[in-house]
């Protein structure tokens, strides 16, 4: 399937490479703009400014401790909240009455705001790790359940006749038929959680944490240091960018029989 | 072929649909004896699939009993190679193929050397690590065959594996097919819409009625094993016989077609 393209490189090569070139240029033009006064430098610092910023605060310490506590954050948020969804999405697929009887709950409760509800988290789970920990299990939960709903539903009838007629039992059928039929429609889940999960952290810390990237940001406003605001904000877009990779790349893993068609 | 392996008392299938019930399958008396390479013939809705499906333990009979003489412990009853793409695309040639035998969780050493004896067999063997998609339709068909085959069960059921099929590689296929089967000699059940084919591979013929579907006769095909496809094709025999249950059938395809045509106007 490698066709060689532009430079000599692979198809494949030219794609990834472009999906890393855009955000550079527009970074680029950002710069220039900036510099040459086409912008407010009050409300848009030059990115050479943001990174000065950002090398301070590397220096210092302090945007580690911010990240990582967001990191803790979102990996068990996400493990809390993917996994039940994984294996409840799936079992919906599976069970027609589970999905009678678990559906009218989940259309009901999924157009609801998910930033709407964190007063109400909050005064569930307290200023703590777990009330942030609920916000970012409550935005993955959402994406994953439903496309790994419709992933098996989206399965055709004949391999479940086959793992029937081979004798598989309820357990083997989930593993073999229903969880690699529905993969490419969770995975697509699981990158649009990571997406609500990251702007669920950054709310959710902006209002009732004192660490965190959304903490962080917060705390910029007060202190009207723009360039830690923007500090911030790359931080969390890189983030998306590198999570949406590494789903990508599973994805290349476990799902190769759904590529180069 | 002395025991019976499959008996059918009044079996019957009834469907019961929007527009009210749907016979697909008219109680039906049968006896298929161990080792037949049985062949049902008929017409599009004849209730065929269903037939197999029930027998497959896919579907269950409306009425009547179905007895299907228990295999040795251990071994499955039936296999089915079903009509049209069935292999898991998620899963390696050797991974389809092995399937049966992990539901079974059979050693992995065994496993391999079954599954590597027929995936040889059905001349696969260099694309044990291919996925589906990147095999041709035959060469899925192959893979499906080998995958009912390791799984050794008493009987075979096969839903008109070859129909999406080019000419030239059916018959490559139906050659293959008797070559492996000729190796166990398992009763077979195979359905069909070719008279062609049912004439090259079986030993005993079902022509059935279109809607509803019924026994409308059973003939026997002497020609005797193992059995050439081209050599067969060329006797003069082989097209009295092909002619002769052409005669049965045709009168259900008219019939098929004027229901086919009554129902749509």
């Amino acid at each position: 399937m490698k066709k060689s393209g532009t430079f000599g490189l692979s198809q494949d090569a030219v794609e990834r490479l472009l999906n890393f070139a855009s955000p550079l240029i527009l970074l680029l033009i950002w710069e220039l703009c900036a510099r040459f006064g086409v912008i407010d430098v009050r409300f848009f610092p030059a990115p050479s400014k943001i990174f000065t910023q950002f090398m301070v605060m590397v220096e210092n310490g302090q945007l580690w401790k911010h990240f990582w506590a967001s990191m803790q954050r979102l990996f068990w948020g996400f493990l809390f909240g993917g996994v039940p969804a994984l294996m409840l999405g799936v079992a919906m697929g599976l069970s027609r009455p589970l999905r009678m009887l678990v559906e009218p709950i989940v259309s009901a409760t999924y157009p609801v705001p998910k930033s709407a509800i964190l007063p109400l988290v909050l005064l569930i789970f307290g200023l703590g790790e777990s009330s942030k920990i609920v916000m970012v299990g409550i935005g993955i939960f959402f994406p994953i359940v439903i496309n790994a709903m419709a992933g098996v539903l989206e399965i055709q009838k004949i391999y479940f006749d086959v793992s029937k007629n081979f004798g598989a039992s309820r357990w083997q059928v989930f593993r073999t038929v229903a969880l690699p039929g529905a993969m490419p429609l969770i995975l697509t889940g699981v990158k649009l959680g990571i997406g609500m999960g990251l702007v669920l952290i950054s709310i959710a810390e902006m209002v009732g944490a004192k660490s965190g990237l959304g903490f962080m940001m917060w705390n910029a406003w007060e202190i009207l240091s723009v360039e830690t605001m923007y500090v911030g904000l790359i931080v969390i877009a890189v983030l998306g960018i590198v999570f949406s990779q590494i789903v990508t790349e599973i994805e290349r893993l476990i799902v190769p029989w759904k590529q180069a068609r | 072929m002395s025991d019976v392996k499959i008996r059918l008392r009044d079996l019957s299938k009834v469907f019961s649909t929007r527009s009210g019930a749907f016979t697909a399958l008219e109680p039906m008396t049968l006896d298929i004896p161990s080792g037949c390479f049985f062949m049902i013939v008929g017409p599009s809705g004849c209730g065929k699939t269903t037939l197999l499906r029930i027998l497959a333990g896919l579907d269950t009979p409306t009425s009547g009993t179905l007895e299907i003489t228990k295999p040795a412990a251990g071994r499955p009853s039936n296999s089915m190679v079903f009509q049209g793409d069935s292999l898991f695309p998620w899963m390696t040639v050797f991974e389809n193929a092995a399937y049966g035998l992990r539901m079974r969780h059979r050693p992995e050493g065994e496993i391999k050397d079954v599954v590597g004896h027929y995936l040889q067999r059905t001349g696969l063997s260099r694309f044990h690590n291919s996925y589906p998609h990147q095999l041709s339709g035959g060469m899925r068909q192959r893979v499906s065959i080998a995958r009912a085959f390791a799984n050794d069960p008493d009987i075979l059921l096969m839903d008109e594996p070859f129909s999406a099929l080019d000419e030239q590689n059916k018959i490559l296929l139906q050659e293959e097919l008797l070559r492996i089967w000729e190796e166990t000699r398992k009763t077979v059940m195979f359905i069909t819409h070719s008279v062609d084919e049912a004439v090259t591979l079986g030993d005993r013929i079902m022509i059935m009625t279109a809607h509803p579907g019924r026994a409308k006769q059973i003939v026997d095909v002497p020609f005797e094993r193992p059995r050439r496809v081209l050599e067969l094709r060329a006797k003069p025999e082989y097209g009295e016989l092909v002619y002769s249950i052409w005669g049965h059938l045709r009168d259900e395809v008219q019939r098929a077609r004027a229901l086919d045509e009554g129902s749509a106007a």
